[in-house]
């Protein structure tokens, strides 16, 4: 469990709330008919064997599906059909559970990529790279090296991410999210393929993020331990239908999730 | 007012008051249709097999033309110079695997489509040298094609059908149907799916894929040499042919990239589309329509349904 | 030791985001632009400077702007021949209108003709990619080409159907056509070449370059990080097409003199392609490598063989010159797929280390 003396989660303002969505693919269903919320500054994990759904309800949530039904409420506003960019806007950022960085490019021009909603010089300035356009590079510059010793990768900067292994990877894809200094973070399985020390490094980032910057995170994750250590609260998809939603301590005692996981027939 | 009469009305006009000009049209942009398709079919043998988009296809159909018609010029009989040019195609399919895909597996697809654009120019450059630049004109008959036309009366006029189009109508169909019987019964043809699904699949459970991929280069060799004849004998071989290679292009975006079925009606589209359309539109533009129309109609139709006629919604993940 | 970045601290992040961050790359730099400014124009002979120094320079233009967009936006264009062909009309158009108006100001204002056109034609790459792109540019190259050759208006009637540049001086100076000194046209194509490629350098550094980059790289995550996918490639199309442009206006106004239709055809779009990935597909200092050895290398094939008792036709010298084009260019891909400018990369990395392998 988390400490104690983290922000009170358990009463906290909604950040986000998906009510009743709903997702199919040409006949077959994705999601049917889930809801819960995400409060702000808790950590909220989304768990559930394989095929549950979790990566597509991401999807939805920063505009990459369009749901066929229910609304999505981020930020007290009901919101219509959107683009991801439109969620960027937002502030929702997002990690993907195969990398999904730009691989031609050196780790800290990822995390600069990351800034791009922030960054406003237009293309006069830009064309000519000094004065404003400048001025703008480099405090931004600032902003993405305190994001680069956070994440502790001051030697990998000028690295193009396709030749970093794997964690590292993941880390500066974080970093690019971080970047955006998002409301609302997606972590789609940070720690999917890493060793046990990768996963502490990982885990200690994840918290580090939701305390000093105070960022809402939802994650998804298979390893339940990390879920226990890490989350406020829990919620449970199976074949696309919510079917827990509460603290860890609950949900682990809950019947159904154990059916779930042990694979009782339907 | 003029303008739109002359765009809609004129042309509809003319095709009732001379259906046997229509028809005519018709026939003429079905024949460029088949040959069309069939360049676009020997393109879809080797992405439906390696996933290599062959840029090149349209150069080997001239480029086999030319070494059949080189040879004969050298003094080889007709039948010889068929045996060596196939030969010949099959030595340059054991080369492409070789020199070209062989080191380049594993790049990503665009890097093997501008290799194709290398062997596009280094098989311009090396037919020139061997046979020279000059046109020439398709051994036909020395083939043993038919020359001459068939005229039928219609509608008060006359239809002109040239035997060697409706050869080469018919050869179309045959091959056609010789390469889905290939596809659907043979074992080769069998492997040949299961790569095209997958290679690493196909490499698990013991299809060796260099033996795939010369056979597929080489099938899409005999396609483009049937296809240089028949084209050799309708104009003249000569490079300036690339022109017309070029457009196998737009009658794939058509059909898609991996549909044999997509590739005829494609290429039919085109054919019959820009032979219509220059013929009733063209005048009001200023003719030579012909060279763009295949591709305005490619892009208008990507726009649209950007799959092909016969490809699946593609569902992006991530 | 010479080429050593050891000991060169950078103390601010603007030094240490230059574009050469390294001294000894600055001095090489200053050392090329000397050679280009000065030795070339006074020691240079009429062949060097008009016959290879003047298109080199207006090819590596060109590939530049083919660059932007297929190097670093990853959109597959064979359309660039059609888009220096609407620069060279629109150039000759506008100084046929307006014959008073300053010439240089009318080949860069080309630029914004054939950008507005490569927009258009950029449209449909919000839905298609890869190949299909690829033939949607084509389209553009048919259609252009046959403008360019059906309709009279853009060669102004000519009974020859080709664009004749007509005399144009500055400040007293002919600057184009026949009387012009090719010393005068020289310095006009290096002008703008330098300052057009110091733009897109800086372009291509920041948030800009970036974007493209995201795009080209991955352009679903591009969009969640929130790069808006149309603006970007279409600002993409815009810039590369204005290169192309201004480069199609240079290669009319102070190359050829006069230039029919077929000049812009496919086989120029294919040409500026293989220079591009010859030179390394994201590399400026690539485009020049690229441009440098595709043009010059039939100049040397055709000139070298009799100069040793070799006698060749110059049709042969066609045909071979196709054969090792093409042949190189699948070497390259086998070979280096990033192109000269990663051997270049590789050869600056050598020296670094010397005298040790690594």
């Amino acid at each position: 469990m988390r400490a104690p003396d983290g922000p009170d989660v358990m009463a906290g303002e909604v950040l986000l709330s998906v009510a009743n969505v709903s997702l199919s693919f040409g006949g077959v269903k994705a999601i049917s008919g889930v809801s819960f919320d995400i409060r702000k500054g808790e950590i909220r994990a989304i768990i559930g064997p394989n095929g549950a759904g979790k990566t597509s309800m991401l999807n939805v949530i920063n505009g990459f599906y369009q749901p066929q039904e229910g609304v999505i409420t981020f930020k007290g506003k009901a919101r219509a059909k959107m683009r991801p960019h439109d969620a960027a806007d937002g502030g929702i950022a997002r990690t993907f559970q195969n990398v999904a960085l730009f691989r031609g490019m050196t780790a800290l021009d990822n995390i600069m990529a990351g800034r791009t909603l922030k960054m406003h010089k237009n293309l006069f300035w830009q064309l000519l790279r000094h004065g404003p356009a400048m001025v703008e590079e480099v405090e931004h510059r600032h902003r993405v090296e305190e994001i680069i010793d956070f994440l502790k990768i001051q030697e990998i900067r000028r690295t193009p991410v396709a030749r970093l292994p794997y964690g590292l990877q993941k880390r500066v894809e974080l970093g690019r999210a971080l970047a955006m200094e998002p409301d609302l973070l997606l972590l789609d399985e940070p720690m999917a393929g890493m060793n046990i020390e990768e996963k502490e490094d990982m885990s200690r980032f994840i918290l580090d993020v939701n305390e000093h910057y105070g960022t809402t995170i939802a994650l998804i994750e298979h390893d339940m331990g990390v879920v226990m250590d890490l989350s406020d609260r829990v919620v449970v998809l199976d074949h696309g239908i919510k079917i827990a939603d509460g603290t860890p301590a609950e949900v682990m005692k809950n019947q159904a999730v154990i059916d779930a996981y042990l694979g009782v027939a339907h | 007012m003029d303008i739109l009469y002359k765009a809609f009305i004129d042309p509809f006009m003319q095709m009732g008051a001379a259906p046997d000009l229509f028809v005519q049209t018709l026939w003429d942009g079905l024949v460029a249709g088949v040959l069309y398709s069939l360049i676009a079919l020997g393109f879809v043998l080797i992405f439906k097999a390696s996933g290599v988009f062959n840029f090149a296809q349209g150069i080997m159909v001239v480029f086999a033309a030319l070494t059949l018609v080189g040879l004969h010029e050298k003094g080889v009989p007709a039948y010889l110079a068929l045996a060596i040019t196939i030969g010949i195609m099959f030595l340059l399919a054991v080369g492409v695997e070789k020199l070209m895909l062989r080191p380049l597996v594993n790049q990503p697809d665009i890097i093997l489509f501008m290799a194709t654009f290398g062997l596009t120019y280094f098989l311009i450059g090396f037919g020139e040298l061997i046979f020279g630049g000059d046109p020439k004109v398709m051994i036909a008959t020395q083939l043993g094609l038919p020359r001459g036309a068939i005229d039928f009366k219609f509608a008060g006029g006359f239809v002109s059908l040239q035997k060697i189009d409706i050869a080469a109508t018919i050869i179309a169909s045959i091959m056609v149907a010789s390469l889905a019987i290939f596809f659907q019964k043979t074992r080769i043809g069998r492997a040949l799916r299961a790569v095209a699904d997958s290679h690493k699949a196909a490499l698990s459970v013991g299809i060796s894929l260099e033996q795939i991929w010369v056979i597929v280069w080489f099938a899409a060799g005999l396609v483009a040499l049937a296809t240089g004849i028949m084209w050799g004998a309708r104009s003249e071989v000569s490079f300036a042919l690339e022109i017309i290679a070029l457009k196998a292009l737009p009658v794939l975006i058509l059909g898609g990239f991996t549909s044999i079925p997509g590739a005829i009606a494609g290429g039919v589209i085109i054919g019959v589309g820009e032979k219509i359309g220059e013929f009733y539109w063209g005048p009001l533009l200023g003719s030579g329509i012909e060279t763009w129309l295949a591709y305005v109609i490619a892009l208008v139709f990507l726009l649209f349904r950007p799959q092909g006629l016969f490809g699946e919604k593609i569902i992006e993940r991530i | 030791m010479l080429y050593r970045e050891a000991g060169q601290f950078k103390s601010s992040y603007t030094a240490d985001m230059a574009v050469f961050p390294i001294l000894q790359d600055r001095i090489g730099l200053g050392i090329v632009l000397f050679i280009a400014v000065v030795i070339i124009p006074y020691f240079g002979s009429s062949f060097l400077i008009q016959a290879i120094m003047i298109p080199f320079l207006i090819f590596s233009l060109a590939s530049i702007g083919l660059n932007l967009l297929t190097g670093y936006t990853g959109l597959l264009s064979l359309g660039t021949g059609a888009f220096m062909g609407v620069g060279a009309y629109a150039c000759y158009k506008l100084t046929t209108y307006f014959p008073g108006v300053n010439i240089i100001v009318w080949i860069l204002a080309s630029g914004f003709f054939s950008a507005a056109v490569g927009v258009v034609f950029g449209l449909p790459s919000l839905r298609i990619k890869g190949f299909y792109l690829a033939v949607a540019t084509l389209a553009a190259q048919f259609f252009l080409s046959w403008c360019f050759i059906r309709q009279p208006w853009f060669y102004n009637y000519n009974t020859s159907g080709a664009i004749e540049v007509p005399t144009r001086a500055l400040f007293g100076i002919p600057v184009t056509g026949a009387t012009s000194s090719f010393t005068t046209r020289y310095f006009v194509v290096l002008g703008i070449v330098i300052v057009m490629t110091w733009l897109a350098s800086n372009l291509v550094h920041g948030r800009i370059g970036r974007m493209w980059m995201a795009v080209r790289d991955m352009d679903l995550a591009a969009e969640l990080i929130g790069i808006r996918l149309l603006q970007t490639k279409l600002l993409a199309f815009a810039i590369s097409s204005f290169y192309s442009g201004v480069a199609g206006a240079l290669l009319v106004f102070m190359w050829y003199g006069s230039a029919e239709p077929s000049v812009f055809d496919v086989n120029l779009s294919f040409f500026i392609l293989f220079m591009v990935i010859i030179g390394g597909l994201g590399s400026l200092t690539g485009s020049f490598f690229g441009a440098a050895l595709i043009f010059i290398l039939p100049i040397v094939l055709r000139y070298i063989p009799p100069k040793l008792g070799i006698p060749i036709q110059s049709a042969t010298v066609d045909h071979i010159q196709y054969m090792v084009i093409g042949a190189l260019i699948v070497i390259f891909l086998i070979a280096e797929p990033a192109g000269l400018a990663r051997l270049w990369q590789i050869g600056k990395q050598k020296l670094r280390v010397w005298p040790f392998p690594y």
